[in-house]
């Protein structure tokens, strides 16, 4: 059973009950507990449970610094192509946005790449809209051939593909996967998308395609504005779990971007403010870990800086969010405004002072090739 | 008793510390190199997926003084024998060490080594000349097989890695002491220095600490706390400790008297 019919046998409205009517008491006991079940995790992401931050907070990072050390992986997006079929509410490259659409060849993707490089990232992550005419697996497959002797770690966060074409993919030199699910309630998911994305099925099958295919990594995410964030984080924790069962050789990620303007100018119906932000993480560390927790330029730089103990353990940096955006940060259009603009090695700096080690390096492609 | 054992001897290599520690997770290299100094280790092993054997400048790698410590490269992060292996040959390639701690850990949260991977790798591994540390499981019978496979060490796991725990798999790691043939080193799971203590009073012939020094509040007094336990286990196993012994010792000279079978 795929988790697109668990879903469906999950009680929702139970987990809202739950979340509101939490009471403090209840914290205090969930904190001694090695481990939260499945029914326990929406006292974790309650209002009750914000009351208790500190204490939750000095949980995660003690978990954190037992489970991966003082130390914070860093990489970079490559956009190669803002192609895209599809039309979602909230992204820049949705196709109804009049932006400038570009697909960099491989050779423009390998020029990218080398100032990525020089800067001293070693993991990377591609990044395409959903265009197969404008911007094919083909041409995907090249980039990552291009990139694989160079780069220590290939990410892709593409288009949803079937597990020959991951294999494709892996076999040419990616080793992680990331594809939010963006929203967990299918309702909302409807509301917002349209074209080939809209089935919320298929996306789904696509990230356990990936698990089949035996990518190290699986990287899940909710959009944080489209529906109330305690009960999306839930379901983003119990799909890592699933996953985690399913796929036991595989690592999960999770990522929680927080809707940022783009062109089109949506505006988020639940937005998720900053101290709701920081419970989120230390919750998400407490219910899972040893899960990767991903934090993007999205966030502003004190922001992240001040997150770092709690429980993240990868963070990018000098991102450009258009293809051909480290070459001409004005040449092709965005996905959306980043905020936190330091350099890579404002950035590096930034976790030294929280006392963590930026590490630049965190796998080798002798894992996977001789 | 194993209060006669010498210094700490692994394929023909002696040293002068029983304390083996781990390079990764210290919030600096400069941290990190304190630590070691610190410790008084002479064996350091740090994760091939971490360091970049190609670059002098490696954060992790120019921080060693590797006139000091003989560096154990790992293979942390392989997920079967293939993939340990190539990263073994990688690290033998580019550096010219033949030693390797063989890591192969295909579930990635609680990092539990994998028996019939590691068997098969360090079976391939020993066959091409290397000098095999494996990182296993404390179970006994695999522990004869890793040994009669050529290993140089058997390095069973006190607890899950990261987890500080201790010597929770105590009953196991007793046996896998009292068969040996090759020097048993405590690795992963040890939290405390008095964690260290009883495994080297246990008759372990080493142990490996990684986490529990690289995130203490303060990680060169944290080496320095792990050194002492381990010399005072030692001390301890000679002292011959009154009351762990596993077989009756003469506490009179009249029992003594007696078991002579007078």
């Amino acid at each position: 059973m795929g988790f697109s019919e668990i879903i469906d046998t999950i009680d929702r409205p139970s987990i809202s009950r739950a979340i509101a009517q939490t009471a403090p008491e209840r914290i205090k006991a969930l904190l001694a507990q090695e481990r939260i079940q499945d029914l326990e995790l929406p006292l974790l992401f309650s209002p009750a449970a914000a009351d208790l931050f500190e204490s939750i907070a000095d949980k995660a990072s003690s978990i954190t610094a037992h489970r991966f050390g003082r130390v914070v992986n860093l990489y970079a997006p490559l956009y190669l192509s803002n192609h895209c079929v599809n039309n979602c509410l909230y992204c820049g490259f949705a196709r109804r946005n009049k932006t400038r659409r570009v697909a960099l060849s491989a050779r423009e993707a390998l020029a990218e790449a080398q100032i990525l490089l020089d800067e001293g990232f070693r993991h990377l992550l591609l990044v395409t809209g959903e265009a197969p005419r404008a911007y094919a697996l083909e041409q995907l497959e090249e980039v990552v051939r291009g990139l694989a002797g160079r780069f220590a770690s290939i990410g892709i966060e593409v288009f949803p593909m079937n597990q020959p074409g991951y294999s494709r993919l892996a076999e040419a030199g990616v080793d992680n996967l990331t594809l939010y699910q963006e929203t967990y309630d299918r309702e909302t998911y409807a509301r917002c998308h349209d074209g080939p994305k809209a089935d919320f099925d298929a996306r789904l099958a696509a990230i356990e395609a990936g698990g089949k295919v035996g990518f190290r990594t699986l990287g899940l995410g909710a959009l944080l504005g489209l529906a109330p964030w305690r009960e999306e984080v839930v379901m983003l924790v119990r799909h890592g779990r699933y996953l985690s069962k399913h796929f036991w050789r595989t690592k999960i990620s999770f990522s929680f971007p927080r809707l940022r303007p783009a062109v089109g100018g949506f505006v988020p119906p639940f937005p998720v403010d900053d101290r709701e932000f920081a419970q989120l993480i230390v919750g998400l560390r407490l219910a899972m870990p040893d899960a990767e927790i991903v934090l993007s330029t999205r966030e502003p730089a004190a922001l992240r800086d001040a997150l770092i103990p709690f429980g993240v353990t990868r963070m990018s940096a000098g991102s450009k969010t258009n293809p051909g955006g480290y070459r001409d940060p004005e040449g092709a259009g965005r996905q959306f405004d980043v905020h936190d603009e330091r350099s890579p090695q404002e950035v590096a700096r930034a976790i030294e002072q929280a006392g963590r080690e930026p590490v630049w390096k965190d796998f080798d492609r002798a894992f996977l090739q001789e | 008793m194993p209060a006669e054992k010498g210094a700490l001897q692994i394929a023909g290599v002696t040293f002068g510390s029983r304390l083996l520690v781990g390079t990764g997770k210290f919030p600096s290299p400069q941290i990190m190199a304190q630590a070691l100094e610190a410790s008084g280790t002479e064996l350091v092993t740090a994760a091939l997926r971490r360091v970049d054997l190609k670059n002098p400048k490696d954060p992790t790698l120019s921080h060693l003084d590797l006139k000091k410590y003989r560096l154990l490269p790992n293979t942390s992060g392989a997920r079967d024998a293939l993939e340990a292996v190539r990263l073994a040959r990688l690290a033998r390639g580019v550096t010219g060490n033949n030693w390797i701690k063989l890591e192969v850990t295909p579930e990635p949260n609680y990092l539990l080594p994998d028996p019939v991977e590691t068997l098969a790798a360090a079976k391939i591994l020993v066959k091409e000349g290397f000098v095999v540390l494996p990182y296993m499981n404390a179970d006994p019978i695999l522990a004869l097989h890793l040994a009669e496979a050529g290993c140089a060490t058997v390095m069973p796991l006190a607890a899950p890695i990261g987890s500080a725990r201790g010597v929770r798999a105590r009953d196991q790691i007793q046996i896998i002491i009292e068969q040996a043939t090759v020097p048993v080193v405590v690795d992963a799971g040890l939290g405390l220095p008095s964690h260290a203590a009883e495994a080297i009073e246990m008759g372990a012939d080493a142990v490996l600490v990684n986490t529990a020094i690289a995130i203490a509040d303060d990680p060169v007094q944290m080496a320095v706390a792990f050194k002492l336990g381990v010399e005072a286990g030692e001390l301890a196993r000679r002292a011959g400790a009154a009351d762990t012994s596993a077989t009756a010792r003469a506490s009179s000279p009249a029992a003594g008297y007696l078991r002579k079978g007078n």
